[in-house]
């Protein structure tokens, strides 16, 4: 329910467009000529290790892809945006991504500056 | 964490797979997500979070080392959301409280 109001989520259309897991699958069936059930477990697998490592508190390096890192929040107080109700926010954990230059070259359909591969 | 140490616990895990094959998996998982990424497309990881890529306009801006007015062009940058399942993973108790929607389960 607190997914649902992302505001950059769009409508329908863009949605059915997203790439899913079983999108994932086909890329490994595909390439690696695994067996369809194979590969959906594998990618399955390897998101479970991303997630198991980050839950530890350790970060996740993928060179040429980008890094995950769990940043410590102390406690502060927020606000409802709705009510401006003050209310205290808990100290948390949470996962922020840095993308490669690699990636970030790609998406911009663009050759990577500098060898800065991973920071 | 890093890829080669992703490769050896995927490879451990799965000892009837040759380690080539458990690195192409990898990478075919990676580049996948960029390639649709590259494509304009969202990738959508239930649990997980998903990828999406905004696009930042062109701007003015400056060189802080001499001050100098540079052109910046519009581009486009990857950006990440965790899943819920992976916030809660990440803050077993205070999510739970925090949201007030379920009651957390000791234990």
């Amino acid at each position: 329910m607190t997914d649902r109001g992302n505001a950059d989520r769009g409508q329908d259309a863009a949605n059915a467009g997203a790439t899913t897991r079983a999108d994932l699958a086909r890329a490994v069936q595909r390439k690696v000529g695994l067996s369809q059930t194979e590969s959906a477990e594998l990618v399955e697998q390897m998101l479970d290790q991303i997630s198991v490592t980050l839950e530890r508190g350790d970060g996740v390096k993928l060179s040429s892809f980008g890094t995950f890192k769990i940043r410590h929040k102390r406690e502060r107080t927020g606000r409802n945006p709705k009510t401006g109700v003050e209310a205290a926010i808990t100290p948390r954990r949470v996962l922020v991504f840095k993308a490669s230059n690699q990636m970030k070259a790609k998406i911009n359909g663009v050759e990577p500056t500098g060898d800065d591969d991973e920071d | 964490m890093i890829k080669s140490e992703l490769v050896q616990r995927l490879a451990e895990a799965n000892p009837h797979l040759y380690q080539r094959d458990v690195e192409n998996v990898v990478s075919a998982v990676l580049d996948e997500i960029v390639d649709s990424l590259a494509r304009g497309d969202r990738v959508e990881l239930r649990g997980f979070g998903a990828f999406s890529v905004k696009k930042r306009d062109a701007r003015v801006g400056r060189n802080p080392r001499t001050g100098e007015k540079v052109d910046v062009a519009s581009k486009a940058a990857p950006h990440f959301k965790a899943g819920k399942e992976m916030r809660l993973r990440l803050n077993p108790d205070a999510d739970a409280s925090a949201s007030g929607k379920s009651r957390a389960v000791a234990g």
